[in-house]
């Protein structure tokens, strides 16, 4: 019991993570923590791919004295170099558009803005009438 | 040099676009980054028709990125299925840049027309390099490249109308999510197989049987890649995105963006699955993707019925014809791939058309197009209108266009595989897109109003890729042997390699 918990105590914090970060991406209505949480979720994998990349005890992939030495496998490292490069251009590019979105509408409240675009049409639809 | 080039054609093909992003990103003159553009993906252009005919004598071309062999290095493939959809990607590409000039200069801030340039080649790059990768994490990057671009561009629509913000942000936040269900999907894969190759995984999926971390990756690989593909229910960021955005960008991605990705989910299912493909891909296209196209083509069409922005309309009927396409994947035999492939083509080329003529509209009238404002406007503008009505019926499926030619084989594959019950839904939403298209041609034709109204002058930088495309549309619904021979050769290569 105590070895499913704390022997795979790294997935455990994946999956809290991924959890937290999703459920703030569905249930926030404000748009910055929105982007707060896509970045948690998006950490939670990077967590993901070093956890199998990892070996206990293992050091750094470089030629040693040592032939026997144990050593982690660096490719799931390069590619979370990658993921991270590509998550960092992800929330750099939702806050832009989280400030123009506030210069627009004045707020960055989900709710807010659909009310915003309602009262817009309707004010568009009545002068139509005219 | 030209051995030279033979020889790099599968990463120059992807390189052209991505460099020229960057010359262009730095040029003041919005007419030259337009020139500079044009020149980089009629480049691509000719690559793509140089590959073709590697293809098609080669028949499988392997490329090594700096010559490291896979399943170390990334391999790029090109082989008779990709293809199809780079083919589909550079042509649209090259037509949708001679026309989006004028609308550029128009809908943006004068200073920010070449920064668009910019993300457009990069957008059309990232399709590219998503079709012909065999590496699946290298295809996230690509994926990644491809949706922020395009996210970007749809939200430069702000300046006509501030709802594109919004429409960028979900897009953003449903792409974004959707990618990393797909890393998710990889890196399960990589921890039980320690290859990112597809065609190596393909070879070491089957020796761990059923394995339940291969079903969580499949799964995620696959929901990850439904939302990029706007596949029912997972396509609420499409509407939006394609009604707000620039109008050059609405057509660009209404024609590339989600094939690319249908073709992904088409390379998942068939490739990387394909060896172990009735524990995994089987059960999900029978059971799941199946109803789900289903779905999408009524819920689709009726959408679209009940919309009064055209450029909307037309994307909800965009969601349901993504039905379509799926719907012939989804029955997992040779000819419902074929007939899936087929429509990918042909509605690549009702879309495109179907937006340029709309957009067109909307740029010499100066006016949001929706059910009213189009009143009479066909009398007005007679070739756009023209070309219009060819890609609409082309839409319905009227028999000489290539909307008739797919709709008959993926009629014929649904008749095959699950009786009569399923031609007869086909037919039954095929029917229910009548109302919304001819809602269109009847308020842009039928009109007292426009009687007296004098024509306007129609721009020739304008009307010429639009008749190209109508002319296609034509073209390929009287002689289809083209792309039905191709499709059938794709399908064929497809099936031959599962098990």
């Amino acid at each position: 019991m105590i070895d499913q918990i704390f022997g795979v105590w790294n997935y455990w914090i994946v999956f809290i993570l991924m959890m937290i970060g999703l459920y703030i991406v569905i249930s926030k209505k404000s748009l910055l923590k929105k982007i707060v949480g896509l970045a948690i979720f998006q950490t939670s994998v990077f967590l993901l791919y070093i956890t199998f990349g990892k070996i206990a005890g293992g050091t750094a992939p470089i030629l040693t004295d040592n032939l026997n030495e144990i050593y982690s496998n660096p490719l799931p490292h390069v590619l979370i170099l990658t993921a991270i490069v590509v998550g960092v251009a992800t929330t750099a590019l939702g806050l832009a558009l989280t400030v123009r979105i506030n210069k627009a509408y004045g707020t960055i409240n989900e709710d807010e803005i659909s009310a915003s675009d309602l009262v817009e049409y309707h004010e568009k639809y009545l002068e139509d009438k005219k | 040099m030209m051995p030279f080039i033979i020889k790099n054609l599968p990463i120059l093909i992807v390189i052209t676009p991505l460099m020229f992003s960057l010359i262009v990103a730095v040029l003041n003159n919005n007419r030259l980054a337009w020139t500079f553009s044009t020149f980089a993906s009629f480049l691509t252009m000719i690559f793509t028709i140089l590959l073709c005919f590697e293809v098609s004598y080669k028949s499988n071309i392997s490329y090594y990125l700096g010559n490291w062999p896979p399943p170390l290095g990334i391999e790029y493939v090109i082989d008779r299925i990709s293809i199809i959809p780079i083919m589909i990607v550079s042509v649209i590409g090259l037509i949708a840049t001679l026309f989006a000039h004028n609308f550029f200069t128009l809908e943006i801030d004068e200073k920010l027309v070449s920064k668009t340039y910019s993300l457009w080649l990069l957008t059309i790059a990232g399709l590219i390099g998503l079709i012909t990768t065999a590496d699946a994490f290298n295809l996230f990057v690509f994926l990644e490249i491809s949706s922020l671009s395009a996210v970007a561009l749809v939200a430069l629509g702000s300046k006509v109308d501030r709802k594109a913000l919004v429409a960028g942000y979900n897009y953003l936040i449903l792409g974004a999510v959707g990618a990393t269900f797909y890393v998710i999907g990889v890196g399960l894969l990589y921890g039980v197989t320690g290859t990112l190759n597809m065609g190596d995984l393909a070879q070491k999926i089957p020796a761990l049987g059923l394995n339940k971390s291969v079903i969580v990756a499949f799964t995620f690989m696959m929901l990850g890649i439904m939302v990029k593909a706007a596949v029912f229910p997972l396509h609420i960021w499409l509407p939006n995105a394609y009604a707000y955005a620039p109008s050059p960008v609405s057509v660009l991605l209404a024609a590339t963006s989600t094939k690319v990705s249908i073709y992904i989910i088409v390379r998942i299912s068939y490739t990387i699955f394909g060896s172990s493909y009735e524990i995994y891909s089987f059960e999900s296209l029978r059971y799941i993707l199946l109803y789900l196209a289903i779905l999408a083509m009524f819920a689709g069409t009726i959408m679209a019925i009940f919309e009064k922005d055209v450029k909307k309309l037309l994307a909800h009927s965009s969601v349901a014809q993504i039905g379509y396409i799926v719907l012939g994947i989804s029955l997992a035999t040779s000819t419902g791939i074929a007939s899936s492939f087929i429509h990918l083509i042909n509605h690549a080329l009702i879309k495109a058309g179907l937006f340029m003529s709309i957009v067109a509209m909307g740029y010499y009238t100066l006016k949001r197009i929706d059910v009213k404002t189009i009143a009479g406007l066909g009398r007005q503008l007679p070739i756009t209108f023209f070309s219009f009505v060819i890609c609409a019926l082309s839409l319905a499926g009227l028999p000489l266009t290539v909307g008739f030619i797919s709709k008959l084989y993926l009629i014929k594959a649904a008749y095959i595989s699950e009786g009569i019950w399923l031609p007869f839904l086909i037919l039954v939403s095929s029917a229910l897109s009548l109302i919304y298209i001819w809602k269109l041609i009847e308020g842009l034709w039928y009109n007292e109003k426009s009687l007296k109204i004098e024509k306007i002058k129609e721009l020739p930088e304008i009307y010429l890729p639009l008749l190209v495309i109508a002319f296609l549309n034509i073209y390929f619904g009287v002689d289809a042997s083209l792309i039905i021979d191709n499709s059938f050769i794709a399908s064929d290569a497809l099936m031959s390699g599962i098990k």
